[in-house]
């Protein structure tokens, strides 16, 4: 992960694709367990209609001005619009979820 | 770098001002807090940080600006002729936008504030800065929910800016009974500006106060400031003290007859001159020909009119056989009229200290400095007029204040708290006797000379000002009247006597 690299994991059908970046500042604890938690997620939920982007902000430090990223793990949903951000090492699966308009929020407020 | 100093440097602001109270600038490699309310110019104070730091120290600077995009950053600044596109297009200048908004961002687990640490190490990097600006970063706190890693986090970047050897200021709200809302100045120990912007009586007054400065004298007064055209200057200047030159030279007040009553020479160089008097006994008139006198000598002459504008003054004196106009074409004489009361007091001062800078008088005077007094609450006024007077005799110019007494009120009782710091008093007041009104002048005290205790009458004449003839009775049935009128008027000390017998000297 140290550098700059794209997952991709390509479906069949012609379903919108999920464009998500997850921003990280080295091989840290946190940005392991965040780029395996959302791996699990989109896994279980987008199969197929995913592709994951992980910038390290070490390797890249100016690509964080643009997704105004501050806080570090980050993951910054591209496609479909719009734009949404979710900060942490994405321990909940409930509020990934949310984050990313996979869930609505009363769904989540009667799961917890 | 030069994070482990032993010795206490400092990075001068270049702000006009500040770097005089804080005694040469921000602590070196330290951070600053800077605090204050909304709109009392914690953003410009910071911004003009970096741009002296750039123009006149060459020490590149980063902005990181929570609140304000670069555009409008730009814009707002604009307004005080820095040019930030150039700054950063010359690589001297950094700014980061830094947007957070709480309802774009969901949260789970755990995080830290890296990216920003990484976003302001970056900008540092490419451009080699010395200075740093974070402004205000207490927006964190509204815009992540986890309190505990912020402070966390706030604290490693304090050290982290320390750790780099940057000059910092870090911007903050001021808070309930604390100097700022979420408690800033507990991790910035070395200095913490505060920042004030009042309105009393509809006017707006801003000042500065050096909260705490480790390891370093500073001055403690609140001290007003100026936000002008040219940026911020912070009004000084307690620090001259009373370290000024006095000059032995003499200059004549424009009135060969008052001269006479002050040794014959007329006023130190230098020296603070007090005229006050009752409405319409010629306080404008005696400073006119005062300034005109000294337009006659080739120096340079400054009006301060408070009341009138120049056209109308300039009219009104032709009436007595003072023609201005020559010396304005020679640019000689320089008025400045303003309301006073359309400013506050402090940016009232503060506009008169950069007006005689750029006009560099000999001689000054303020027509009337009783405006002052009314507009503001009082008890600032005497340090006001205090540090203009230090200021003035540091320049050596010769300065005549005017002063309207209340009909009611004591004629000098008035001017006590500033005649202590005037070196010279006259004083007008309108004598009636015989059914006729008329006008004394008299010198109440002018330091260092034997001046005249005569109490003259005052002439406003086609050609002039000239003094007719000593008091020496007569007033006494006008006295009488006066002192029917207002009890508390002055009555001894104007001389007194039988039936309107005056003396040619």
């Amino acid at each position: 992960m140290g550098e700059q690299n794209a997952k991709q994991e390509s479906g069949q059908e012609p379903q919108a694709l999920w464009l998500l970046k997850l921003y990280v500042a080295g091989q840290t604890p946190k940005s392991i367990a965040a780029f395996a938690n959302l791996k699990r997620i989109c896994e279980t939920h987008l199969k197929g209609q995913y592709q994951i982007e992980v910038v390290d902000l070490l390797v890249n430090p100016t690509l964080a001005k643009g997704d105004q990223i501050v806080a570090v793990p980050s993951l910054v949903r591209q496609l479909p619009p719009p734009v949404k951000k979710i900060i942490g090492d994405l321990a909940s699966e409930e509020r990934v979820l949310v984050g990313l308009d996979l869930r609505s929020a009363q769904a989540v407020q009667t799961g917890e | 770098m030069n994070s482990n100093g032993n010795s206490l440097r400092k990075t001068p602001t270049g702000i006009e001002g500040l770097d005089e109270i804080t005694n040469g600038g921000l602590p070196t490699g330290r951070t600053t807090l800077v605090c204050g309310s909304a709109g009392s110019g914690k953003t410009v104070l910071g911004m003009e940080f970096l741009v002296h730091g750039i123009v006149d120290y060459g020490e590149p600077g980063v902005f990181m600006a929570f609140e304000e995009t670069e555009k409008d950053l730009a814009q707002n600044v604009a307004s005080f002729g820095y040019d930030l596109e150039q700054l950063q297009k010359d690589g001297k200048l950094a700014i980061d936008h830094v947007f957070i908004e709480r309802s774009e961002i969901e949260e789970t687990g755990e995080y830290d504030l890296e990216g920003l640490f990484i976003r302001l190490g970056s900008a540092v990097d490419t451009i080699g800065a010395k200075r740093v600006v974070l402004d205000t970063i207490e927006v964190l706190f509204a815009g992540l929910r986890n309190q505990s890693i912020i402070r966390a986090e706030l604290r490693r970047l304090f050290r982290w800016l320390k750790d780099r050897g940057l000059t910092a200021i870090v911007t903050g709200e001021r808070g309930d009974g604390a100097l700022s809302r979420y408690g800033l100045e507990e991790y910035v120990a070395d200095c913490v500006i505060l920042l004030d912007h009042r309105v009393t009586e509809q006017l707006s007054t801003r000042r500065l106060r050096v909260v705490k400065y480790r390891g370093s004298l500073h001055g403690t007064d609140e001290y007003p400031f100026l936000m002008s055209e040219s940026g911020i200057s912070v009004l000084p200047v307690t620090s001259i003290g009373l370290s000024h030159k006095a000059s032995a030279e003499r200059i004549s007040s424009g009135v060969a007859d008052l001269d006479g009553m002050l040794a014959v020479k007329g006023f130190f160089r230098g020296s603070s001159i007090l005229v006050s008097g009752t409405a319409g006994t010629g306080k404008s008139s005696l400073s006119m020909t005062f300034l005109k006198t000294a337009c006659e000598r080739g120096e340079r002459a400054l009006y301060f009119g408070f009341e009138e504008s120049t056209d109308q003054l300039v009219r009104n004196m032709s009436s007595i056989g003072l023609d201005l106009q020559p010396w304005i074409d020679k640019e000689l004489l320089h008025f400045h009229n303003v309301r006073p009361s359309s400013l506050g007091l402090e940016a009232h001062l503060a506009s008169i200290h950069q007006v005689i800078k750029r006009v560099d008088p000999n001689v000054v005077v303020l027509d009337p400095i009783t405006n002052f007094i009314t507009s503001s609450e009082g008890g600032g006024v005497k340090s006001m007029l205090t540090r203009l007077v230090d200021f003035l005799k540091m320049r050596q110019i010769t300065t005549m204040f005017t002063h309207l007494s209340s009909l009611g009120g004591r004629l000098e009782s008035t001017d006590e708290a500033i005649s202590s710091i005037m070196d010279s008093w006259l004083l007008l007041r309108d004598v009636e006797h015989k059914g006729r009104r008329s006008c004394a002048l008299y010198v109440l005290k002018s330091r260092g000379m034997a001046h005249s205790h005569e109490m003259r009458e005052f002439l406003l004449t086609d050609d002039g000002i000239r003094l007719g003839g000593i008091y020496t009775e007569g007033l006494d049935s006008a006295d009488k009247r006066l002192a029917a009128k207002r009890p508390a008027t002055q009555g001894a000390a104007s001389g007194k006597g039988g039936n309107g017998g005056r003396t040619k000297r």
